[in-house]
């Protein structure tokens, strides 16, 4: 069975939780609040102002440029304040707020649940629509999603991979929406070939989750171009480069995107929307979150409107469990612990909410690094962390860039395999940021 | 508000520590410590024991009294395997006293000095055994013969090692020494002299295979110490370097079995902390210890140098981790 071939570590997955658990809605909201920055790129723009009448779907807020996504109404209601607002992490940002009236849906949108199998529309017209549709990569980087699918200039796709790969542990909101959606998926993934003119495309989907291999090859047989590939447990497979790796054995340089060796990338939850986009006029305003965790009374699936208070999503699963230390908004390898609950929306962003135990939820004591180079083994980028974590102490911000400082992706494998405990990320993480910085400035000083 | 524990991801760990790989690598010297229980009797129980003890208080008093460290570090009993590996290095029958000082100094000079676990440039238990191998010369090189429990701690009857007479054979091409040595069986299963853990080579290759089935350490330095020793004897018998009475297989088989090769290629040079961190950088360090190794066992003037070969090594390893990984989508060269 394949997998990507440099480090990569093996966390118990912990997916028993909420493993199979039936995708139910979240009852909507009283008051809905809608962040504008729900993606990487610049903030949207709000279209709307306080007192605005709003429906379901109607466009809040538009792209502002071109790495940028629209923001649509989850709701239908009365805008009240589009204005200040913190998220769970204490980071300052704009939101629209709307108090909730009804549940009133454009006309245009087709909420029948009948599967729309045809596509007449041009590359184009396709692309336009999820654009239009403010759709992101909905498996974490939140990419929006129709600049992937133009390529740059010379540069042309030749596969389209499917991530369904979930490889954070606890998650399991994109196995769940394969083994209930798997055809809607199906079509999404013919429309995006369409969209890229690409002749081929792989699903990738790890081996903890046989039912949906199972179903989604069986799905494949009737389309023509679509394969599953079964890939051996191991993390960070859901990575790009390392997907890419796994899938079609071709390795993205360093600083390129996938484009780059004929790839692009996206997740199974990305294309569900791109189907309800393009074939039912339906934008992106939910998404399915995981609810879990050991002490969660009820651990399942959620399909939450954006703009709904995580505190009603996890009043939905029984409530915040008495031995709560850490609410972690994603999973434990990537995702981040939240300072607390209250004002914080669903959103594009937020894949799930995981509860651990306080005693989950202490990081050991670090010790001395031992130099046992199991950092080096694990890295699944080939880096040297002890090195990149030593040198960002140190500030020695040139001899980080020798050493491919920009390309940590971030996984956390390093600090995950450390048996001394090294918190090495939180030593590479600062250091990444400030080598950026200067390779933007000395960018920006050579365009001059 | 309730506010709850926040800090950077990753949220969840291996479970691996320090303790448990150092646990894991006493684990592994159990069986080679059993055979030579067996060989020597209380010889290597007294040893051990002496050893062990002097290791964790030296680490203990240098931290509490010298360093003034608020925390103790015995407890990830680094300090319990540099005295098990000391005393494998060691001849069963020496003097108390000589342990006593072997130890202070592993501990001592070889790993506090330094700052303790993770700074020292070399392997502290060979620090310990060649201050010794060069302070106590005649104690240090006087093997008991391995009688079991009858073996006396004190003045037991003693004899050459293997390697001795194999030095007497490649230096005078005299093929009579050969009667002396012990048959290859033997040699494997560890009836012979030598020093305290090294002799039994079944029990440590079992012990190192162990290792890295349980992924604590990795196959690349002690396959290329094998695989270079095992290279280098071949070498020396087939451009007929060799008396005609012993083969070129039995030399190579010879080289390998006997002295501290296989303790060393399997626990001492692959101590964490003194070995380099990428495979390429395992794979010379390895290398250079069976290359210098088998020029000492040839030419020089002790009949093994394995603790030499290892700490010539540990010297090159900041060099030796100048060598990159393998990045992710970097073209090989």
């Amino acid at each position: 069975m394949r997998t990507f071939k440099i480090g990569g570590v093996h966390p118990r997955d912990n997916k028993q939780f909420s493993a199979h658990q039936p995708i139910t809605e979240c009852p909507l909201p009283k008051q809905a609040i809608i962040p504008l920055v729900q993606h990487i790129g610049a903030p949207a723009q709000a279209v709307v102002k306080e007192g605005d009448k709003v429906k379901v779907g109607e466009l809040l807020a538009k792209a502002g440029g071109f790495v940028s996504a629209n923001i649509c109404s989850p709701v239908s209601g009365t805008v009240t304040k589009i204005g200040d607002w913190t998220d769970a992490w204490g980071a300052p940002g704009q939101a629209i707020f709307i108090d909730v009236e009804g549940d009133e849906w454009l006309p245009e949108i087709n909420r029948k649940p009948d599967l729309e199998r045809q596509c007449t529309l041009e590359p184009q017209a396709i692309i336009d629509k999820i654009a239009a549709a403010g759709i992101v990569g909905l498996g974490g980087a939140c990419f929006p999603t129709h600049v992937k699918l133009l390529p740059p200039p010379g540069k042309k796709a030749e596969v389209l991979i499917v991530n369904g790969v979930e490889c954070e542990p606890y998650l399991t909101c994109d196995h769940q929406l394969m083994l209930e959606h798997g055809e809607e998926i199906m079509i999404g993934i013919k429309i995006l070939m369409k969209a890229l003119g690409v002749q081929r495309a792989i699903i990738g989907i790890e081996n903890n989750k046989k039912d949906a291999i199972e179903h989604m090859q069986k799905l494949a047989q009737s389309n023509l171009g679509i394969e599953v590939l079964p890939l051996k447990l191991r993390y960070p497979q859901g990575g790009e480069k390392q997907l890419i790796d796994a899938c079609i054995n071709r390795q993205v340089p360093s600083g390129a995107l996938p484009i780059e060796v004929g790839a692009v990338v996206d997740n199974v939850a990305t294309i569900f929307a791109v189907y309800e986009a393009v074939q039912k006029n339906k934008p992106l305003i939910s998404r399915v979150m995981t609810v879990t965790g050991k002490y969660v009374a009820k651990p399942g699936n959620y399909r939450v409107r954006f703009g709904t208070p995580i505190d009603e999503v996890i009043a939905m699963a029984g409530g915040v469990p008495a031995e709560t230390g850490k609410i972690i908004g994603g999973g434990p390898m990537m995702g981040r612990a939240m300072d607390h609950t209250e004002g914080m929306p669903a959103n594009k962003r937020l894949s799930g909410l995981l509860f651990l135990s306080e005693t989950e939820s202490v990081r050991p004591e670090q010790e001395n690094c031992i130099r046992c180079g199991k950092c080096v083994q694990a890295c699944p980028m080939g880096l040297e962390p002890y090195l990149l974590s030593r040198l960002s102490e140190l500030e020695m911000y040139d001899e980080l860039e020798k050493h491919d400082i920009m390309d940590c992706i971030d996984c956390g494998c390093c600090v995950f395999t450390c048996p001394a405990h090294r918190r090495l990320l939180d030593g590479i993480r600062p250091g990444k940021a400030k080598v950026g910085a200067i390779l933007r400035e000395r960018a920006a000083a050579a365009k001059k | 508000m309730a506010h709850f524990i926040t800090s950077p991801a990753p949220h969840v760990h291996s479970g691996d520590s320090v303790r448990r790989n150092m646990l894991l690598v006493i684990l592994a010297l159990l069986p080679a410590y059993v055979a030579s229980v067996i060989e020597f009797g209380w010889g290597a129980l007294i040893t051990a024991a002496i050893s062990i003890l002097v290791c964790v208080c030296t680490e203990y008093l240098i931290n509490r009294y010298v360093l003034k460290e608020q925390r103790q570090t015995i407890g990830d009993l680094s300090a319990v395997l540099t005295g098990l590996l000391l005393a494998f290095n060691l001849p069963s029958g020496i003097d108390w006293w000589i342990v006593v000082i072997g130890a202070v100094v592993a501990i001592g000079v070889g790993k506090m000095t330094f700052g303790g676990l993770g700074q020292n440039p070399f392997n502290p238990a060979l620090v310990g055994r060649v201050f010794l191998l060069i302070a106590y010369p005649a104690q240090m090189t006087t093997w008991p013969t391995p009688q079991g429990f009858d073996t006396k701690y004190i003045d037991a009857e003693t004899g050459a090692t293997p390697l001795y007479y194999l030095k007497q054979m490649l230096a005078t091409g005299d093929s009579s020494v050969i009667d002396q040595l012990p048959s290859l069986a033997d040699s494997f299963w560890g009836v012979m002299g030598g020093s305290l853990g090294e002799v039994c080579a079944f029990a440590l290759i079992i012990g190192g295979l162990f290792l890295i089935c349980a992924r604590v350490i990795t196959w690349h330095i002690p396959v290329s110490i094998i695989a270079t020793v095992a290279l280098f004897a071949a070498v020396t018998g087939w451009t007929g370097h060799l008396p005609e009475a012993m083969t070129t297989g039995d030399y190579v088989l010879y080289s390998l079995l006997s002295g501290g090769l296989m303790l060393g290629a399997f626990f001492m040079a692959t101590d964490y902390v003194t070995s380099p961190m990428s495979a390429w950088g395992k794979i010379i360090f390895g290398v250079g210890i069976g290359f210098i190794v088998m020029v000492i066992r040839t030419w020089g003037n002790y009949p093994e140098g394995m603790s030499f070969a290892i700490l010539i090594m540990n010297a090159c390893v900041p060099l030796l981790n100048k060598i990159r990984p393998q990045r992710f989508g970097e073209k090989k060269k």
